[in-house]
């Protein structure tokens, strides 16, 4: 059994924190408290459940993958179905909970970052929903590779703000994110969409989106009469896999597996894979891995799928690497990419090129399991956004 | 021991002047125009210097210091390499400074090792801007016993509270942020500023110095009035943007200040 985790402070062991300029302090404990209380009432919680079901459309089935199964001739695998949600997305879960805190706040306005433009339709989404102002900062390069989602936030009636600065990626999108926070911190609720940034959000985020492993664990039970062997999910700040993680993590006997995108290769310096290659650090209000030089300054990360594509992991999945609860490895580009075409014509499912990665472990796992075995994958979005990225590969190729 | 910061603030005090604190980010546009233009700065009467060390993702930093960071890391600048120069310059100065900064180039260079390093380099004071109460004790426990000042930040949206608690583990001086939002983006309002010194003043016998968004001589008197320095960073950053490679670029500066430091004598 691990303690309850974070600490009063939001640190997992020697990870998490606060570490904000005082200016965004205030905001942050006001968060906190607000959510304490929030969680703790019914009609909250009753609210949250509403929207997950009735607006979002969970619980997501937990399909059983019968011809990937008999291809790969191992384990038998299981999808959680997390593209089904509204939006395409397991984001959309977290959007919902941090909408209802904001409007409970009474905040008009919210901001939020976004990679592969999940998040931020999710955001975007949410707030049409409760009639909320809401602004989009995504990096420029991923504005050009997910072009289909910006034009969903738009039509939501998000402002997209390009981001220009570094690589013009998610940590930039982010770190101008917090920029304008810093200015906006009275009128504005920031709608992180990982489990990462300062405490409370990991645990706020990770709460939020335990609702995939809660319903996950009650449906292995009904399909399969008993807990599965392996879950494997895809890490970029790490929320689709805490939150099919979380809810396991006292059955000592399932084991976890994140897996982080390695790019071009973990040696050619061109991927994203923070908790493998990367050092301790302190970026965008938590301690946690990151890819830095020896100076403590931040390195450029790398992926095909644009929600990998951080230097920097959730806290708590920090601590479970060092405590050994969860093991995380890596997988390329091409690996990913070969996995997205297996899953598309096996099962008729395009999944994300995020989910991909999580997939092409899977790939590698099952055969060498027992068929007795049970792995469920995380299938935590789906890969219409990235139909142009694979064209081209193929065409190129 | 005294050290140069309180020691300035009292001389300060005895005469009844103000502190003109300056920021520039070290090795912008290199480190020897660094290195050149801190005695010029001294002499043309900046009390204090504030030494910015620069990090890859600044996300208190408006525009100005974004670029001047970009700029210095892209010429290999290192926190290492910012307590070199200072070391080396303290054989020709013996101005306060105060290195200012982001947590993690700290941290990677080792708390313990940094504390040491700074100190022995010659460094008064430090100021890390993500590092809030909550979190600066695994540094201050360091920097406290090196005999480095930890320079604490207050916001316009700290609570009393929060001062009072800002103010247990603060030394050297407060820097009060004048407005809600990053270095160098908006005009700070004269009203809240008097409103929010006089809830410091309370509170805190430190002396109060009020910076981010002060650009003018006419700006920094009216501030100066209710605070004991101000800061100019952004405004001085954006000079050595333009000149910092030009032949002129001390006149230039040592011009400026002195303009500034005039208005608030």
């Amino acid at each position: 059994m691990h303690k309850s985790m974070p600490d009063k402070k939001g640190h997992f062991g020697i990870f998490g924190g606060r570490y904000v300029a005082e200016t965004l302090m205030p905001a942050l404990l006001e968060l906190e408290e607000v959510y304490r209380a929030a969680r703790k009432e019914k009609h909250f919680r009753d609210e949250f459940a509403y929207y997950l079901s009735e607006y979002a459309g969970r619980e997501t089935p937990l399909y059983y993958a019968k011809r990937l199964t008999e291809k790969l001739g191992g384990a038998r695998i299981y999808l959680k179905r997390e593209d089904l949600n509204h939006t395409g997305s397991h984001k959309i879960n977290n959007t919902l909970g941090q909408g209802l805190l904001a409007r409970r706040m009474g905040k008009k306005r919210v901001i939020a970052e976004t990679g592969a433009g999940q998040h931020g339709v999710a955001t975007a989404t949410v707030a049409a929903l409760f009639g909320m102002e809401c602004m989009i900062f995504m990096g420029e390069e991923d504005i050009r590779r997910q072009a289909p989602n910006v034009f969903r936030m738009k039509i939501l009636g998000a402002e997209v703000v390009p981001v220009l600065s570094g690589t013009a990626t998610l940590k930039d999108a982010m770190n101008e994110a917090m920029r304008h926070w810093v200015a906006r911190v009275r009128d504005t609720f920031y709608v992180i969409g990982t489990t990462a940034g300062p405490h409370p959000y990991p645990m706020m985020v990770r709460e939020f989106q335990s609702v995939i492993g809660k319903e996950t664990k009650r449906q292995i039970m009904k399909k399969e009469g008993r807990l599965p062997d392996v879950l494997i999910a895809c890490i970029g700040g790490g929320s689709n896999a805490m939150g099919l993680f979380y809810p396991f993590k006292d059955s000592i006997n399932v084991s976890m597996i994140g897996v982080e995108a390695a790019g071009r290769g973990i040696p050619s310096g061109f991927h994203a894979a923070s908790i493998s290659a990367g050092t301790v650090g302190v970026l965008h209000g938590n301690k946690t891995y990151l890819l830095q030089d020896g100076h403590g300054q931040i390195q450029d990360a790398y992926s095909i799928a644009a929600g990998l594509d951080y230097p920097g992991v959730g806290p708590e999945h920090a601590f479970f690497r060092d405590t050994g609860r969860a093991t995380y490895v890596s997988v390329e580009d091409d690996e990913a990419v070969a996995a997205f075409m297996l899953v598309s014509k096996l099962e008729g499912i395009i999944p994300a090129m995020e989910s991909a990665h999580a997939l092409a472990h899977a790939c590698k796992l099952a055969p060498a399991l027992g068929k007795n075995k049970i792995i469920v994958v995380n299938l935590s979005g789906r890969g219409d956004k990235d139909a142009e990225i694979i064209s081209q590969r193929i065409d190129g190729k | 021991m005294t050290g140069r910061i309180e020691r300035k603030f009292r001389d300060l005090k005895r005469m009844n002047g103000k502190a003109l604190v300056v920021y520039l980010t070290a090795g912008d546009p290199d480190m020897q125009t660094t290195r050149s233009l801190i005695p010029a700065l001294e002499e043309s009467g900046v009390d204090i210097i504030e030494i910015g060390v620069p990090f890859s993702d600044p996300t208190a930093d408006g525009p100005v210091i974004q670029s001047a960071s970009q700029r210095s890391l892209h010429k290999g600048t290192t926190l290492s390499g910012v307590l070199d120069m200072i070391e080396s310059l303290r054989t020709a100065s013996d101005i306060p400074i105060v290195l200012f900064g982001y947590y993690n180039p700290i941290y990677s260079l080792g708390n313990e090792r940094f504390a040491a390093r700074a100190k022995q380099a010659g460094v008064d004071g430090i100021l890390v801007v993500d590092l809030p109460p909550e979190e600066s004790h695994e540094l201050t426990r360091h920097t406290d016993r090196a005999g480095l000042d930890f320079i604490s930040l207050i916001a316009p949206t700290t609570s009393d509270s929060r001062i009072a608690k800002i103010a247990k583990n603060a030394a050297g001086f407060l820097y009060y942020i004048s407005i809600t939002g990053v270095t160098g983006t908006a005009q700070p309002v004269m009203h809240n500023i008097r409103v929010d010194a006089e809830r410091i003043r309370k509170i805190s016998a430190l002396p109060l110095v009020v910076g981010f968004g002060i650009s003018t001589p006419a700006q920094a008197a009216e501030i100066a009035s209710c605070a004991d320095g101000v800061v100019i960073g952004s405004a001085f950053v954006r000079l050595i943007e333009e000149h910092g490679t030009k032949d002129g670029l001390v006149r230039i500066v040592s011009s400026f200040v002195r303009d500034i430091k005039k208005a608030i004598s």
